[in-house]
């Protein structure tokens, strides 16, 4: 496939009568980790919702595959995988309930992988209790399980890592590996540094605005 | 590479919106037969503002019965409204909202589950338990299949109508108030037909002509709430 997978041009927001990026413009390419970088508040989970479509509050151009996003909106989210900053994971409903009503909303997904995925981020024997009552890093060890259910080329992550234990991160290091591998692209915002990831480009947002 | 993909297009669509219509129905009542305290919160007090009307308004048998239909209506109608603003707003705390809105998968069919969910647990309780709190106010024997048929074609309209204003809110961090603002207003057409519906019953009057026009509220609702709701979803997830 030739060009970008998504493009920005000439991104514009702002919060609360605050600049937060201003002319943003890059691309992400097919097998590409892009890291966002800057420090609290500098609009780094902002600009994950603009590119996951969550949020309209910008201004510029989002091109996804060479069409104007706003035009391809189905196809797109068909082949968005997007972790945002609260889990999505129902407190009531166990680890399993939680994943299988995942698999139908996204319906290009096998809910039969759902007890092999559970067990992938190790909550096997933990599939019929209620989440509620797991810890807050098995807590987001479910919604983190969709990474192993998902065929979605683009994965936006927004600190995937919170409150995950070494051996958890190591894991998910090595499957966004296989991801980039695969030619899928990342997006994603840490404070910890990537290890054994080559093709890591960061995206500073200090420098961006700032006013 | 086009054919592949409208095969597989193809494919989701045969899977896809009625799987999930029944799932999310299923997820949201699985929900709330789990939180038990808010399945029944509707329905006490649906109980107690019925018991509130003999004891400060008269005791007395014939005045009560001639307030029966607009009180149990409005008492119908003010538990609705004091369910509606849990509808999204769990969804809206834990993220699974924001999951919701990035599905490829049609908005108009989760939203419209989500709500039939809601109904059953307020609207189609009450439904159930106005006969029995009827004979609070000694409403007689005549009134009950026009005030049981009323509330079945009516608290669906009030559910999706109330739904649109807790989309609307769903951000803001006290909405309940501001539901009720934005809301009640749009609530007077199905009280007016409603309680008509019911008197005429009383009166043995035919009662067919509100129960239509209930039933024409309860189908522009139908089509037309579920764009409104999701848009609303969609604004208030974006501010």
């Amino acid at each position: 496939m030739s060009g970008p997978m998504l493009q920005v041009e000439n991104l514009f927001c702002e919060r609360d009568d605050r600049v937060l990026f201003d002319g943003l413009g890059f691309s992400v390419d097919a097998g590409e980790i892009v890291q966002i970088e800057g420090a609290n508040g500098s609009g780094k989970t902002t600009l994950l919702r603009i590119l996951s479509g969550l949020s309209r509050n910008y201004e510029g151009e989002i091109y996804w595959r060479g069409e104007p996003i706003e035009r391809v909106r189905d196809q797109f989210r068909r082949e968005l995988l997007y972790f945002g900053h609260q889990p999505g994971v129902k407190a009531l409903l166990t680890p399993e309930e939680n994943l299988r009503w995942y698999c139908a909303l996204h319906p290009a997904l096998d809910a039969s992988r759902v007890s092999e995925a559970l067990e992938q981020v190790g909550l096997r024997g933990f599939e019929d209790v209620p989440c509620h009552s797991l810890s807050a890093g098995q807590h987001r060890r479910v919604s983190l399980a969709r990474l192993y259910l998902s065929d979605a080329p683009l994965w936006i992550l927004d600190e995937p890592f919170t409150a995950i234990d070494k051996r958890g991160v190591a894991a998910k290091e090595a499957l966004i590996g296989r991801h980039i591998a695969r030619g899928g692209s990342v997006i994603l915002t840490t404070h910890q540094d990537l290890q054994g990831s080559s093709a890591v480009r960061a995206i500073n947002l200090d420098r961006q605005g700032g006013t | 590479m086009a054919d592949l993909l409208t095969n597989a297009a193809a494919e989701q669509a045969q899977i896809g919106p009625g799987g999930l219509f029944m799932a999310t129905l299923r997820r949201d009542l699985l929900l709330s037969l789990r939180r038990k305290s808010e399945l029944v919160n509707p329905l006490i007090f649906f109980l107690m503002v019925i018991t509130l009307f003999p004891l400060g308004v008269s005791p007395e048998p014939g005045f009560l019965a001639q307030l029966a239909p607009g009180a149990l209506w409005v008492a119908a109608l003010l538990a609705t409204l004091l369910s509606m603003d849990a509808l999204f707003r769990t969804d809206y705390d834990d993220g699974s909202l924001e999951q919701l809105l990035l599905s490829p998968q049609p908005l108009f069919i989760v939203v419209l589950a989500k709500v039939l969910a809601h109904w059953m647990l307020s609207g189609l309780a009450l439904t159930l338990v106005a006969p029995v709190i009827a004979v609070m106010l000694f409403l007689p024997a005549e009134g009950m299949p026009g005030l049981m048929l009323s509330l079945l074609i009516g608290t669906p309209t009030l559910s999706l109508v109330g739904a649109i204003g807790a989309a609307l809110t769903v951000g803001l961090k006290r909405g309940g108030v501001l539901i009720s603002l934005l809301v009640l207003p749009l609530y007077i057409p199905v009280l007016i037909f409603g309680t008509s519906a019911v008197q005429a019953a009383v009166t043995g009057l035919p009662l067919g002509g509100y129960l239509a026009l209930l039933g024409a509220l309860l189908a522009l609702g139908l089509a037309l709430a579920p764009l409104a709701i999701g848009a609303a979803l969609r604004i208030s997830v974006s501010g």
